[in-house]
């Protein structure tokens, strides 16, 4: 058996997506002949701020927000980042149990406070509401969690913020939702919004925050040279740039396809293997969550990481907990703040489907996950 | 043979996996994350990882990671604190291995379609005329862990390999060097690996206080009930301390008194009892807890019991309660282990049980 003739299925996509042909295809001038630094005052230079720009519209028409609005970012983490840490200082900020740790980092280090989840996953608004007051500077909220797929009630968040809470500034992590969601909705009442390229067939190495006219007062991270309009300094990463303008064009204009055809793949997945394992179940109801998404709660005895590594030995891959500074998986901080046990968390796996996914690879996958649930499985043969 | 190599980052289990590709076994590696918490040494830390990944990755060989802080936590932090909190000495060593290493690791092992697992312990498994496996001190005698594995059954044995055992550690680092092994000289891994300083009283007691009320104690001569001074946590003074015991003849006796040893340590009361080194000799070692490689003890065997990591052998005879010493030694602390041997292999171990304080029970 050699890898190259070996069926595998890719089910990671909320970790990372499959670079689209297109998007290398636009960036290759720029990693070649077209090397120019956009703050240049030559021909070259001039050509390369034109593709920064070009794509920075795109991105905006995408989002549905000014191009100038915009600030271009190494990662959404930084994006995140850079919306906490540019707006908090100036008073209270409050998030979602279930943030990226990118959001729940920089706002444990600012002594902020965290908002409990329903045991769906969705932030529970009511008691989010009690800690909204004038003093209240940031709300951070995600579109839809990495972990379980779940859509927050972004909308109903910023209603309740604008009540309790006029002053605040809503961000919303929207790293996981380009793929599955209309940001022109979530994005009308926020004030923040952040995404990753790669995690929409885009480059590794480029986020984007968007900066509305209520948060203009953001501060940088980074001190330097005025790029991103002074507020994120360093030269442009010009091909990766115009990578995630492309990679966001193409994922909006077929996303109406995509959550059809994927939201279908993905329901025979779940649908095989939980009427072939009794004791196999989806973490959450399957409405409230992206089409991509399939969150599994095994049963009871079997260890998600020793599910995942006798998918690996096959080449189906999965996730299961989130990783600490060692490499070894911990039990998701969403999961327990979902009120499951640190046991129970360890046995359930996330498998993630993308645009590029296909109908043989989610077979491999059924049969590759059912043989290892028969090795696993307490009593089984 | 299929064999999961447990890689804590260090020298010796990085040679162990070399060793077990060149006899041609099919290896992969997996670094155990057992401890969370803050430490300045140990198995578990970061860098460990990334020391054992880069090992695996010159040898060419997959490298995994496991989380097994929980268990961790509850097989062996739980039961070390609350043994300090009952002043008992518990050996957590001992207990990780009984129950991560050789009893969870070597579960996911089989689960995972492995024949067996290796580590890098300077000790050996050897087969009898039937092909019982039993577990032998390691060829490089200073360096020889038998004594931490001591507890393991035929089961888990029958499928260990100790590769490392066979050689000198002067070897193991030798062939670490020629291999260009980046683990080649990292030092020895520390005893007690999720305690910052656990050779410090001082690193002890912060790591217990989070954990327990400690406890001030009096200190009292054996013979006289005089109070000679007191301790600020009962529950971290052993059997056979000497120093730390706020005794001004404990240190050198340069005032002419004699050096004095704690004999007994009793939580309840929250007082320690000392006395000279002779008192605490003793011609019976009391043990219960015992283990052996298919659950009988070898009762009247003349064998050779070992009290510690690199303690010397005392040859005794084996009895139901514990070990009848030939010649006296001194008192272990409860909750200590104690290994038989004969000859090279170990036919047993037991763990040290709590006799009163006061008149010596084997008097």
């Amino acid at each position: 058996m050699t890898e190259s003739t070996a069926p595998t299925a890719y089910l990671d996509h909320a970790a990372t997506t499959p670079l689209c042909p297109e998007a290398l295809e636009a960036m290759l001038p720029y990693l070649t002949e077209q090397y120019a630094n956009p703050s240049g005052v030559y021909a070259s230079a001039r050509r390369a701020r034109r593709a920064v720009d070009d794509a920075r519209e795109q991105l905006a028409s995408v989002l549905g927000c000014q191009p100038g609005e915009i600030v271009f970012t190494a990662s959404g983490s930084e994006a995140d980042n850079l919306a906490v840490q540019g707006v908090a200082p100036a008073g209270r900020a409050v998030a979602s149990a279930v943030e990226h740790k990118a959001v729940l980092a920089p706002i444990g280090a600012l002594g902020g406070v965290l908002a409990p989840v329903l045991a769906d996953g969705r932030v529970d608004l009511e008691r989010l509401g009690e800690l909204l007051d004038s003093s209240v500077r940031l709300v951070s909220v995600m579109a839809v969690n990495s972990e379980v797929g779940v859509i927050q009630p972004v909308r109903e968040v910023v209603d309740l913020v604008r009540t309790h809470a006029p002053g605040a500034l809503v961000h919303c992590d929207a790293v996981q939702a380009v793929p599955w969601l209309d940001l022109t909705e979530c994005l009308a009442g926020c004030d923040l919004l952040s995404v990753s390229a790669h995690k929409f067939g885009g480059p590794k190495g480029v986020g984007a925050l968007v900066v509305r006219a209520r948060a203009r007062g953001l501060r940088p991270l980074m001190l330097g040279g005025g790029q991103e309009r002074g507020r994120r300094p360093g030269t442009e990463n010009v091909a990766g740039i115009v990578g995630a303008a492309v990679a966001a064009q193409i994922t909006a204009a077929e996303r109406t396809e995509t959550v059809a055809r994927v939201g279908a793949l993905r329901d025979h997945l779940v649908d095989s293997l939980t009427a072939a394992w009794p004791g196999l179940a989806e973490s959450v109801p399957r409405p409230l969550r992206v089409a991509g998404n399939a969150h599994l709660q095994l049963p009871d005895g079997v260890d998600g990481e020793e599910l995942l590594w006798l998918c690996d030995e096959r080449g189906v891959c999965g996730s299961v907990g989130s990783a600490c500074a060692s490499g070894a998986r911990e039990p998701s901080h969403v999961l327990l703040a979902m009120g499951w046990t640190k046991a129970k968390a360890r046995q359930a796996v996330r498998f993630s489907l993308g645009a590029s996914t296909t109908a043989a690879e989610i077979d491999h996958a059924i049969e590759v996950v059912s043989s290892a649930l028969a090795r696993l499985a307490p009593g089984a043969a | 043979m299929r064999v999961l190599v447990a890689m804590s980052g260090g020298v010796d289990s990085s040679v162990a996996a070399a060793l077990l590709i060149d006899q041609g076994h099919e290896v992969v590696g997996a670094t155990m994350k057992l401890w969370g918490g803050v430490s300045d040494s140990g198995c578990c830390s970061v860098a460990d990882v990334a020391d054992a990944r880069r090992v695996a990755d010159r040898l060419g060989i997959d490298h995994h990671t496991f989380d097994f802080t929980e268990y961790f936590e509850a097989a062996v932090v739980d039961p070390y604190v609350s043994a300090h909190a009952e002043g008992r000495t518990p050996n957590p060593c001992a207990e990780c291995n009984r129950h991560l290493k050789f009893r969870r690791f070597l579960d996911r092992a089989r689960r995972l379609g492995f024949d067996a697992i290796a580590t890098g312990h300077h000790a050996k498994v050897v087969r009898d005329a039937a092909g019982v496996p039993h577990l032998a001190r390691g060829q490089d005698r200073k360096k020889d862990q038998s004594y931490v594995l001591a507890m393991l059954g035929a089961e888990q044995l029958e499928r260990t390999l100790l590769p490392v055992g066979d050689y000198d550690k002067s070897e193991i680092r030798a062939i670490a060097q020629r291999l260009l092994l980046p683990t080649a000289a990292k030092a020895d891994s520390q005893e007690v690996c999720f305690i910052a300083r656990h050779g410090s009283a001082a690193g002890r007691q912060r790591f217990l206080e989070q954990r327990i009320a400690l406890h001030p104690g009096r200190v009292l001569d054996q013979r006289s009930g005089e109070h000679l001074g007191d301790v600020a946590a009962v529950e971290l003074v052993t059997i056979g301390q000497r120093r730390g015991l706020g005794l001004r003849g404990g240190l050198a006796g340069e005032d002419g008194a004699a050096r004095r040893y704690a004999l007994g340590v009793d939580v309840a009361t929250r007082t320690v009892v000392v006395g000279e080194e002779a008192e605490l000799a003793t011609r019976f070692w009391p043990l219960s807890q015992w283990t052996s490689l298919d659950g009988s003890l070898p009762l009247g065997a003349v064998i050779e019991a070992q009290a510690s990591a690199h303690g010397r052998p005392r040859r005794g005879v084996l009895e139901a309660g514990g070990v009848r010493l030939e010649e006296p030694a001194r008192r272990v602390a409860p909750g200590q282990l104690v290994a038989c041997y004969v000859g090279d292999e170990v036919v047993a171990s037991g763990v040290v049980t709590a006799v009163p304080a006061g008149p010596r029970a084997d008097a």
